[in-house]
């Protein structure tokens, strides 16, 4: 009998605080994930249903096989050229992380968040929007500016808080803001956006236009509040947005299982809503790709909303004031099912002879001397302790769109 | 006696409690297995078990709003906000339920609950990791607000929170975390190693709520601070060599007004220090209390220093804090006024 499920003695109650599977010093085990073939879970037709696909949102949609085929019929979507270009975007995030978690260390910035396994969902994700979609980003979705043609340097600029920082260094870093490339501010704050990207919809909507919305949430945030809210919105409205959960496993410290409870998958949550609610491997970049471009022709039929969630790892620290290897086993990421995106997609490649390790080494190179250059370029403008920095007027300005008497009279006397 | 640093005398606190009391349960995001992300609930899930410390959904709401529930039961939860910016959508629960639930049931049910946040800023967090909201709470009935500034009081005022048969708002400076912090971010950080008060009775002890105390005698200016700008008004006094009289508010509702109307009375000014936005802060309150009770013994305008009227800004930290360059010139000002 699992532990959840052991009665207690007639009479006395006991509180069920539920735990991971495994703790540091233990043996990492996620026996208790089932992984179905891949290419085994049907595609329904996007005017589907969502009451005859509720068994999707207990499985997991997947492309690649261990082989590194792309098999069944979610696959088959995007050409060659697609795939490599997706490959170039996850491996050009995961060298610029690389090198912005090295710079957090030199001290040229404050803090940094990592994609480290994660690369696939966003830089998928992002190939199946159109231009003037909206996305609303959690703090790990940078794949959506990188794949979107972002400017590296522009991103690194606002890491830095230096003088060329788009937002003038008010944001902490990574909570970038590109409303040209569909890219909402991040707020900081969880949650709070999935409803907005609901709302976002909701006008498009309103005012007949054609364009779709994104929400984005971690699997821990999908217990606040606004996340049910953003789910009975889009529910009612038939909101034109897709509701992404990146289920990397781990909030912080806390395992999934704290925010999931009893409800055996995130993507179930969105059934009681009456959403489709799809799942799929995270880590596959043609699955992502496939089940994102399914939600996105719903919503832009204005059939409406689509949950998905991505099951996935996040291998490295939440944040650089994060330590994972106070709560979890340190080769955990070693023993996770689902691979690495990068690898999974390389393999694939090779696998149907678009690609090499001689091409693919040569990529590593090309793509190490692009961030290296974007990175002497962002340094130019200086880093958050040396160099040009954003003004202290700047710090005045855009609270309001006109300054008022008093932030006006405060501004005088900073002497700025 | 021990020495302490404010997490570790917060952690003292409420293993303290918890060892004398099984009806104080602590929880919060990250606060169970791992300890908290600023780890002061380290070790108390493998003391006390985990249903008396645990991990909770991120759902602050929910927080708030289970630990009023626990109360009505008869429990003494005491929970973490994991950054009082976070504090937000359990707004709701903390002022329109845990406030009233004495007042609305005459009594039937109460809510000895304490919230502990961290708070203010200092350490590059943004926008979403450095406020101080003290006044959100100061504005409610039924609310009381603690800010403690070093170690040994918030060992003493957690404990007296916790104890206390009404909800407290408990908010910790998190710059003051782990030293004390006098405004000079350019000189090498200060443990609490060598202050004295970082050093802290090992066992169960109270400071109690509503009552200030004055950090620095003086006889030329009352400066009125509370959490990290105490240990800034200290130091602007010795720098300025203007002989201020620096008072700890610690609670800031109920407010210690007799301490501060004897202050003010023998050094006729007042200034009031904090680091939250200026507009409708807490300083307000004290700036009107001060002129109804001390009018006629002011030789010159109570005046406020304060965090700028601006979201608190990431690269722009040293110049939106209040610190030293600031304090110093408003003292220098107000001596000549």
């Amino acid at each position: 009998m699992k532990d959840g499920m052991r009665p207690s003695l007639p009479g006395k109650l006991s509180l069920h605080v539920p735990e991971p599977e495994v703790r540091p010093g233990g043996k990492p085990d996620f026996s208790n994930v089932a992984i179905p073939k891949a290419g085994s879970v049907r595609r329904p037709e996007v005017d589907v249903d969502p009451e005859t696909i509720r068994d999707l949102a207990f499985s997991i949609i997947r492309v690649l096989n261990r082989e590194g085929e792309a098999v069944g019929p979610w696959a088959g979507m995007l050409t060659n050229e697609e795939l490599m270009e997706g490959l170039r975007h996850m491996m050009l995030l995961r060298a610029f992380d690389a090198r912005m978690l090295m710079a957090q260390r030199q001290g040229k910035t404050s803090f940094y968040m990592q994609h480290l396994g994660e690369e696939a969902v966003s830089c998928a994700f992002r190939k199946a929007l159109q231009p003037g979609d909206m996305n609303f980003p959690t703090y790990r979705q940078a794949g959506l500016l990188i794949a979107g043609g972002y400017p590296m340097v522009q991103m690194m600029n606002q890491i830095y808080s230096n003088d060329a920082d788009p937002l003038k260094g008010r944001q902490l870093p990574i909570m970038y803001s590109a409303k040209d490339h569909g890219f909402f501010t991040v707020s900081g704050n969880l949650a709070t956006q999935y409803v907005q990207a609901v709302g976002w919809a909701m006008a498009s909507a309103i005012k007949n236009d054609t364009k779709i919305a994104a929400g984005w949430i971690g699997d821990g945030s999908t217990a606040e509040s606004d996340f049910h809210a953003a789910l009975v919105f889009a529910s009612t409205y038939r909101a034109p947005v897709i509701l992404n959960v990146v289920n990397n496993q781990w909030a912080i410290s806390t395992f999934q299982g704290i925010a999931r409870g009893g409800s055996g998958t995130f993507a179930a949550r969105g059934l009681g809503f009456g959403l489709p609610s799809l799942r799929v491997d995270g880590n596959d970049y043609l699955a992502v790709h496939a089940v994102a471009k399914w939600a996105a022709e719903r919503a832009r039929r204005n059939i409406g909303p689509t949950l998905i969630e991505y099951v996935t790892y996040r291998v490295g620290a939440h944040s650089t004031s994060d330590d994972p290897s106070a709560y979890r086993p340190k080769e955990e990421s070693e023993a996770w099912p689902l691979g690495d995106p990068v690898i999974r997609l390389k393999n694939h490649l090779v696998r149907i002879g678009a690609w090499s390790e001689e091409r693919h080494s040569q990529m590593e190179a090309e793509i190490r001397d692009t961030v290296v250059a974007a990175q002497k370029e962002a340094e130019r403008h200086g880093t958050l302790h040396s160099g040009g920095r954003p003004s202290m007027r700047d710090m005045f300005e855009g609270v309001y769109a006109e300054m008022p008497p008093h932030l006006k009279r405060q501004r005088q006397q900073a002497g700025v | 006696m021990a020495r302490m640093t404010m997490i570790e005398a917060i952690r003292s606190a409420l293993d303290v409690s918890m060892g004398r009391d099984d009806d104080v349960v602590v929880f919060g995001e990250d606060v169970g297995y791992f300890g908290g992300v600023f780890r002061c609930t380290q070790g108390l899930q493998q003391k006390y078990g985990k249903t008396r410390c645990f991990d909770v959904p991120i759902n602050e709401s929910g927080i708030v709003g289970t630990a009023i529930g626990m109360a009505a039961y008869g429990l003494k939860p005491c929970v973490e906000i994991q950054f009082a910016d976070y504090m937000y959508p359990a707004y709701d629960q903390i002022t329109q339920e845990a406030a009233r639930l004495r007042y609305r049931s005459n009594g039937d049910f109460t809510c000895p609950i304490t919230i502990r946040m961290p708070t203010g800023g200092g350490i590059f967090g943004g926008q979403t990791h450095s406020q101080s909201p003290e006044a959100l709470f100061t504005h409610v009935c039924g609310l009381q607000v603690v800010v403690p500034s070093n170690p040994y009081d918030a060992k003493g005022l957690l404990i007296s929170s916790i104890e206390n048969p009404d909800p407290v708002i408990f908010l910790e400076p998190k710059r003051l975390y782990n030293g004390p912090f006098d405004g000079h971010h350019d000189r090498p950080v200060t443990s609490w190693g060598s202050h004295p008060l970082g050093e802290v009775p090992v066992e169960h002890y109270t400071v109690p709520l509503g009552k200030a105390v004055v950090r620095r005698p003086g006889s030329a200016v009352t400066v009125l601070a509370y959490g990290t700008m105490v240990h800034v008004a200290e130091a602007t006094a010795e720098e300025t060599g203007i002989d201020a009289e620096v008072i700890d508010l610690r609670t800031l509702l109920p407010l210690d007004l007799e301490t501060i109307v004897a202050s003010v009375k023998k050094t006729g000014r007042c200034m009031v220090v904090h680091e939250a936005t200026m507009t409708s802060g807490f300083g307000a309150e004290l700036v009107a209390l001060v002129q109804e009770h001390c009018f006629y013994h002011l030789e010159a305008p109570v005046i406020r220093v304060a965090g700028w009227d601006t979201p608190y800004p990431h690269a722009q930290e040293w110049d939106y804090f209040p610190g030293p360059a600031r304090v110093g010139q408003a003292l220098r000002d107000m001596m000549e006024a």
